[in-house]
C-alpha cells in the first residue's frame, strides 16, 4: 500500500489523467473525476462511454496505463488487487446482478458483513448478536425480511437488485459504487430504489452509473456525463441535458 | 472453541453416515476374525481387503467433492497426491523388510540391490520410523499441493485450465516414477512387504485393524469437511464456486480459500492412499495414471457432488459395480460401461444420486420444519425467529 504522508486532496475518491486502452482501443482517455466525502454523484453517457471500465479502475479489476486513481486522499488504488481495495473501504454493485444465487438472502447478506475475511476467521467464526441485528436492519431496510431463508436464485429481477444493494448496506463501506442499480425495475421500484440511495446516502459517498434520465433526476445530485473515455460535461441534471454537446452525443451527430 | 463446530456440523444425515460407517467399520473385522470360518455370517478375508480398498477410495472421494462440489475446483490429477501418499506408507513398509528379502540386503531394498546401488538414496533416510512415514503421507501431498496452488491460484488459473494442469502434474509424476533411476522401484514400484508396526500385513487380524482404520479415517476426514462446509468458510467456499469475482469484491482473499481446501484435500488424498497401499500389498507408477484421476471424480459425480456422502456412496458403488463387472463375462466393457453410466448421470442424475434424492426429500422436510418452525427456531440458538411473521 502506498501510503504518502499526507492528504493530496480532500477528495474521497480522485482521479486525474487516468488512460487505459485495450488492444489500441482507448476506453479511458484523459478521465479527471473528484468526489467530496459524503457525495452522491450520478454518471451518465451513451454505451460505450468507459463508465464500467472507470469502476473496474476504481476496484482494481482493470489497471490503468497511466493517471493517479486516490481513495481519502492517501491510498493509491492502481497498486492495489480488487481483495485490498474492498478491506479499505470500497463496495460495488454489478451492472448484472450479481448475488450468490444458492445460499439463502440471510446468507448472501453474512457474507458481505465487514467483519473478518481470513481463512481462520471464517472457520471458527460464530454469528453474534450484533451481527444478527445488522442482518435484520438491512433485511427490513431492502423489504426482504420475509424473504430471509429464501434462495438468492429464486428472487424475481427487482429483488436481487435490491439484495445487491444490501449486500453494499452489510459491507458499510466508505465509498459505494452502484452500477445500473434501476436496470430492469418497474418504474415504482424506481423510485423506491432512489428514496433507498438517498437514505444512504447520509452517511456514505456514493457513484451511481445509470441510463433512467427520470432516476437520475429523481436523485437529484450531480451529474458528470462521459463521453469516449472522457468528461463530456458536469453540473446539475439540467444543465448537462441542456449541454449542446450531450445532446449531439445521446441523439448522434 | 471448537464445540460448537462439531454440534453445527452434525445434522440428521451426517451423524447417520457417521453411524453406519462406524458399524461397518466395527461388525466387518468382528465377524472376519470370530465366527468361524466358512458360516454364512463370517466375512472371508480377501472381502475385507477389498472393502478396505472402497472406504480408502471412499476418502479420496470425498477430498475431491471438498474442493469441486464446495469450491468449484475440479482437479483431475488428485490421484497424484493418493499415489504420494502410498508411495510415502510404500517407502516404510519397504523398509521394514530388511534383510527378508531377495537379496538379504539389510538396508537396501530389493530393487536397488538389482541396480546395483550401494547406498540408500537420501530421500529415503527416516523412512524405516513410523511417525516420520507417517507424517511423510500428510506432508508430502501437502506441500506439492501448497506449492502447485500457490503458483496456480494466484496466477488466477481456473476452470478447465486448471483441470489440464493438474492431468499434466499427474502425468509428469507417472512418467518420473517409471524411471529406474528416480529411486522408487520403476515400474515395478513398491511390493512384497512383510510387516507394518511389527504385525504381518498378510494377517487376517492386521487387516482386519487396517479396515477398521480405514473406516476411522473416513469418519474423521467427513467430521473435518462437515465443519468446513457448515461454517461461514464452507458459505465463502460456495460464494467462490459460484460467483469468484464478486467474492473477490467483497474483501475475501480468493487464493488464500482455495489453496486451504486444496492443500487440506491433497493431505487427506494422502491419507487415503497410505491407508490403501497395505491393504492391496503394492504401489506402482500405475497409480498416477491420469485415466486414475478422472475415475475418481466419476463417482463424486455419480454419488452426487457437493454433499461429501454422495462422494463416499459414489465411490463405493462405482468400485462394487467394477469389480463385479470385471471378474465376469463382461469384464472387456466395463469401461464402455463406466463411459456410459457418467453420461447417463449427467443426462438423468445431473445432481447425483444423494442430490436427487435429498431434491425429492427437501420439499417434504421443509413442510414439516415449516410447521414446527416455532419451537425449532427456540431450540436453535442461532437463528432468531423472524418478527415480521
Amino acid at each position: 500500500m502506498n501510503v504518502m504522508d499526507t492528504r493530496a486532496t480532500s477528495a474521497m475518491l480522485y482521479l486525474d489523467g487516468v488512460h487505459v486502452s485495450f488492444d489500441g482501443f482507448h476506453a479511458i482517455n484523459n478521465l479527471s473525476l473528484a468526489l467530496e466525502p459524503g457525495e452522491m454523484r450520478a454518471i451518465i453517457g451513451p454505451n460505450g462511454a468507459g463508465k464500467t471500465t472507470m469502476m473496474d479502475i476504481i476496484t482494481g479489476k482493470t489497471r490503468p496505463d497511466e493517471g493517479t486513481v486516490l481513495f481519502d486522499g492517501v491510498t493509491d488504488l492502481t497498486r492495489l488487487d480488487e481483495t485490498s481495495i474492498a478491506e479499505l473501504g470500497i463496495g460495488r454493485k454489478f451492472q448484472k446482478p450479481t448475488v450468490f444465487e444458492s445460499q439463502t438472502v440471510q446468507d448472501n447478506l453474512l457474507l458481505a458483513l465487514n467483519v473478518d475475511h481470513s481463512v481462520r476467521g471464517t472457520l471458527f467464526w460464530r454469528e453474534s448478536k450484533a451481527e444478527t441485528e445488522r442482518i435484520q436492519k438491512v433485511l427490513e431496510t431492502i423489504r426482504l425480511a420475509d424473504a430471509r431463508n429464501r434462495l438468492a436464485g429464486s428472487l424475481s429481477h427487482g429483488q436481487k437488485q435490491w439484495l445487491e444493494i444490501g449486500m453494499l448496506l452489510a459491507q458499510d463501506p466508505k465509498l459505494l459504487l452502484v452500477d445500473e442499480p434501476v436496470a430492469g425495475m418497474t418504474d415504482v421500484e424506481t423510485h423506491q430504489t432512489a428514496e433507498l440511495l438517498k437514505e444512504i446516502n447520509k452517511d456514505h459517498t456514493i457513484m451511481v452509473v445509470e441510463h433512467d434520465m427520470t432516476f437520475v433526476r429523481e436523485l437529484g445530485v450531480k451529474v458528470t456525463c462521459l463521453h469516449e473515455g472522457t468528461v463530456l460535461a458536469e453540473g446539475s441534471i439540467d444543465q448537462v441535458s441542456s449541454n449542446e454537446r450531450v445532446v449531439e452525443v445521446y441523439l448522434g451527430r | 472453541m471448537s464445540a460448537h463446530i462439531l454440534t453445527r456440523s452434525l445434522d440428521r444425515a451426517a451423524t447417520a453416515f457417521i453411524l453406519i460407517v462406524a458399524a461397518v467399520g466395527i461388525l466387518i473385522p468382528l465377524s472376519n476374525l470370530l465366527l468361524p470360518q466358512g458360516s454364512f455370517l463370517q466375512v472371508p478375508t480377501y472381502l475385507v481387503a477389498l472393502w478396505g480398498k472402497y472406504v480408502c477410495y471412499a476418502i479420496l472421494a470425498l477430498s475431491i467433492d471438498l474442493i469441486w462440489g464446495y469450491c468449484g475446483i475440479l482437479s483431475l490429477g488428485h490421484g497424484a497426491f493418493f499415489a504420494l501418499g502410498g508411495y510415502a506408507m510404500g517407502m516404510y513398509l519397504m523398509r521394514q523388510i530388511g534383510s527378508r528379502g531377495v537379496y538379504g540386503n539389510p538396508i537396501l531394498p530389493d530393487f536397488m540391490v538389482f541396480l546395483n546401488w550401494d547406498k540408500l538414496p537420501w530421500y529415503w533416510y527416516g523412512f524405516d520410523i513410523f511417525p516420520f512415514a507417517a507424517l511423510m503421507v500428510l506432508l508430502v501431498p501437502g506441500l506439492l499441493a501448497f506449492c502447485f496452488g500457490w503458483l496456480a491460484f494466484r496466477s488466477r488459473v481456473t476452470g478447465v485450465y486448471l483441470s489440464i494442469i493438474t492431468q499434466a502434474m499427474t502425468y509428469a509424476l507417472l512418467l518420473a516414477f517409471f524411471r529406474n533411476d528416480f529411486g522408487f522401484g520403476g515400474n515395478n514400484g513398491l511390493t512384497d512387504f512383510k510387516d507394518i508396526l511389527g504385525f504381518n500385513v498378510q494377517a487376517d487380524g492386521t487387516r482386519a485393524a487396517l479396515f477398521a482404520l480405514s473406516c476411522l479415517a473416513l469418519i474423521v476426514g467427513f467430521l473435518i469437511c462437515r465443519a468446513i462446509v457448515t461454517s461461514k468458510l464452507g458459505k465463502v467456499l460456495i460464494a467462490v464456486r459460484d460467483a469468484e469475482s464478486r467474492t473477490r469484491f467483497l474483501g475475501y482473499r480468493v487464493e488464500s480459500y482455495k489453496l486451504f481446501v486444496f492443500t487440506l484435500s491433497a493431505c487427506m488424498a494422502g491419507v487415503a492412499g497410505a491407508l490403501y497401499v497395505p491393504q492391496v500389498g503394492i504401489i506402482n507408477p500405475s497409480e498416477f495414471a491420469p485415466g486414475n484421476s478422472i475415475e475418481a471424480v466419476i463417482w463424486v459425480a455419480v454419488g452426487g457432488r457437493g454433499t461429501l456422502v454422495g462422494a463416499a456412496l459414489g465411490a463405493v458403488v462405482v468400485n462394487y459395480a467394477k469389480t463385479f463387472f470385471t471378474s465376469g463375462p463382461l469384464a472387456p466393457y466395463w469401461l464402455f460401461m463406466l463411459g456410459a453410466l457418467f453420461i447417463l448421470v449427467t443426462l438423468l442424475l445431473p445432481k447425483g444420486i444423494v442430490g436427487t434424492f435429498n431434491s425429492w426429500w427437501e420439499p417434504w422436510r421443509a413442510q414439516r420444519v415449516s410447521a414446527n418452525t416455532t419451537s425449532a427456531a427456540r431450540e436453535d440458538g442461532i437463528s432468531e425467529p423472524n418478527p415480521a411473521e
